[in-house]
């Protein structure tokens, strides 16, 4: 048994641990063991997908009791690829909020690391439980993340995340209640295998379950009509918090491909393809409302949360398509849209604190202390958000329209996702120009020391650096991407690797 | 006893519905429990209704009860716990800060 597929999960899991015993002790010292924690675990996302690029999927039987009795946690190339997106996303956003908003809690880093937690075991989880406990876990920290730093649309907005999450975290348990019932099991690679033998008289039942494990999911992916949280939410959360919820969305991506493709896939019997007619139509619904909202934004952070929602709608669309080639596409695409949008919620920030009352509000105001540096920042995440060439946003989406070519409903991806990817264009260049052109007046500048510019945009520098090593070794990302969409489509070998030759 | 424990969970998700869909914080919390409370019952039954039998291996035993679900309702009212203590705290701390207790911060017009 290999210890490395429990390891990205153990190690924020005591980093948290540690950071809680050490909240009386000084910021600086937290700060040193929390990066530390963050770059331990992208070394060890690293060594898992190095260990899985070649197709082997790796079985963690915890306790040594053997799957289905047992917990299992697996490690395939998808639960490496989203490991190690999130380690990366995760240490830029720290960053950013070691510029001093980490200090206005006690327990930012002892979240922050929770959160880390429960987003690496959401991943590798095998089990169905396992994933409702993992999503709490992560939700909890969220909760606690999104309130951090206090102010009342702050808490108004967290509430109503919490009880719309509560409500949908009742829905999973009623859920995976039903599958256990019914089939007896909830570990998902014996959960595949006892789907596709489903009496004729429980059919009714599981089709139940699997659309409201569906709806849940689809509620963390901010699928239509369930994407209404989180422009309110993500709009008002810290900026370096906002940065790391770039990832939850993904979260929820992650669990539809992976029931999608596991439980309901071609396998699956009378119930295979049950999320298909509803997630390739809901998912460009997603994205067109996504756009429409970017462009009638009136503040930045609600601009760039609505494009969080179309993201989530082109990723889906991506899934959706249920060829290697498409999910292949949006597997390229999802570290892209997770990095820029993480950027562009950083630089939305530094743009808000420079305009005083103006905030992000996107109206013409006074010109903007160093408007340089920061149009140069907005003009290349705005690249990378809209899917201009020469980022890796063009390679995701010229992939995803490829792949659309062989689908049946090609004149509906082809035409929402150019459409779209226009109108975020004209979204963005119109608020690039009221921020950066429309200015009425030349306020004199605080005087800002260089090292401060440069400790500020660090961080956002990083992101988009990121974006543009993903383009530059596209070809590599891609055929990764591709394999594993390979290994998603073939769950057989799934399942064999967890339950062995006998099931 | 099937007949009268799916009422129950029926009338809990129920109340539970219709109070989460109310304007004021207390009783969105207070559905948000009758929920949980529902879907812990849900979870025991998907167990199977027996009395009186052992859930875990025993010589005398002349049949089992399943014991993966009573774990998961443990893991679930603990997690639900704790839920119910931090959205407490939450309405708690927007009724400060908004003002009033209304979930949008704002009396009806």
């Amino acid at each position: 048994m290999n210890h490395l597929v429990i390891a990205p999960v153990l190690l924020p899991l005591l980093a948290g641990i540690v950071l809680l015993l050490m909240r009386h002790i000084d910021i600086r010292v937290r700060r040193v063991v929390s990066v530390a924690a963050v770059l331990g675990e992208i070394g060890l996302a690293i060594a898992l997908l190095a260990a899985v690029a070649d197709g082997d999927i790796l079985v963690y039987a915890l306790g040594n009791w053997p799957a289905p009795y047992g917990i299992v946690l697996v490690a395939d190339r998808l639960s490496a690829w989203l490991v190690l997106t999130t380690a990366l996303l995760a240490l830029f956003a720290l960053l950013a909020a070691l510029r001093g908003s980490d200090a206005a809690g006690r327990h930012f880093h002892a979240l922050y690391q929770l959160q880390l937690f429960g987003l690496a075991g959401a991943f590798l989880t095998g089990d169905l439980f396992n994933l409702f406990v993992f999503f709490e876990i992560l939700l909890i920290a969220s909760y606690g993340l999104l309130l951090h730093g206090g102010g009342a649309l702050r808490t108004r907005a967290g509430l109503h995340y919490v009880v719309l999450n509560l409500a949908g975290s009742t829905l999973f348990l009623f859920a995976v209640g039903t599958l256990y019932g019914v089939l007896g099991t909830l570990n998902l690679a014996d959960l595949a295998l006892k789907v596709a033998a489903t009496p004729a008289e429980q059919l009714g039942l599981v089709r139940a379950a699997g659309l409201l494990l569906f709806g849940v999911f689809a509620l963390k992916a901010a699928l239509l009509p369930l994407h209404l949280w989180l422009p309110a939410a993500y709009a008002q959360a810290n900026a370096p918090v906002a940065a790391l919820f770039a990832i939850m969305t993904k979260v929820g991506a992650y669990s539809i491909l992976r029931v999608d493709t596991l439980i309901f896939g071609a396998g699956a019997g009378p119930v295979a393809g049950l999320l298909s007619p509803w997630l390739l139509p809901l998912a460009l619904a997603t994205l067109a409302i996504g756009t429409l909202g970017a462009v009638a934004s009136r503040h930045l952070r609600v601009q760039i949360a609505y494009l969080v929602v179309a993201s989530a709608g082109t990723l889906l669309a991506a899934f959706g398509l249920a060829s290697a080639k498409g999910i292949g596409a949006g597997l390229y695409y999802l570290p892209h849209t997770t990095f820029a949008a993480a950027a562009a919620f950083l630089i939305a920030e530094a743009i808000a604190t420079r305009r005083g009352e103006l905030a992000d509000r996107l109206d013409p105001g006074p010109a903007i202390p160093q408007n340089r540096i920061l149009g140069g920042f907005f003009f290349v995440a705005a690249v990378a958000l809209a899917g201009l060439p020469p980022l890796s946003g063009f390679l995701g989406k010229f992939l995803l329209l490829r792949a659309a070519l062989e689908h049946a409903w090609q004149p509906w991806v082809l035409a929402t996702v150019l459409v779209a990817g226009l109108f975020t264009l004209i979204a963005l260049a119109r608020s690039g120009s009221l921020l950066f052109y429309r200015t009425h007046s030349t306020q004199p500048g605080r005087p800002v020391r260089p090292i401060e510019v440069a400790a500020e945009f660090a961080p956002v520098a990083g992101l988009l650096l990121l974006v543009g090593m993903l383009t530059v070794a596209a070809g590599p990302a891609a055929e990764y991407a591709l394999a594993t969409a390979g290994q998603l489509l073939q769950p057989d070998r799934y399942i064999h690797a967890v339950l062995g030759g006998g099931g | 006893m099937e007949a009268l424990l799916a009422l129950v969970i029926g009338v809990l998700t129920a109340c539970g519905v219709y109070l989460v869909l109310r304007a004021r914080t207390f009783p969105v919390v207070l559905g948000l429990t009758f929920l949980s409370y529902a879907v812990n019952l849900f979870l025991f039954a998907m167990g199977r209704l027996v009395i009186g039998q052992p859930p875990i291996i025993a010589d005398s035993a002349t049949g089992y009860a399943d014991p993966l679900p009573q774990a998961l309702v443990l893991t679930a009212i603990v997690i639900s716990f704790g839920m119910t203590a931090f959205v407490i705290i939450l309405a708690l701390k927007a009724r400060a800060e908004l003002g009033n207790d209304h979930v949008d911060g704002r009396e009806d017009r």
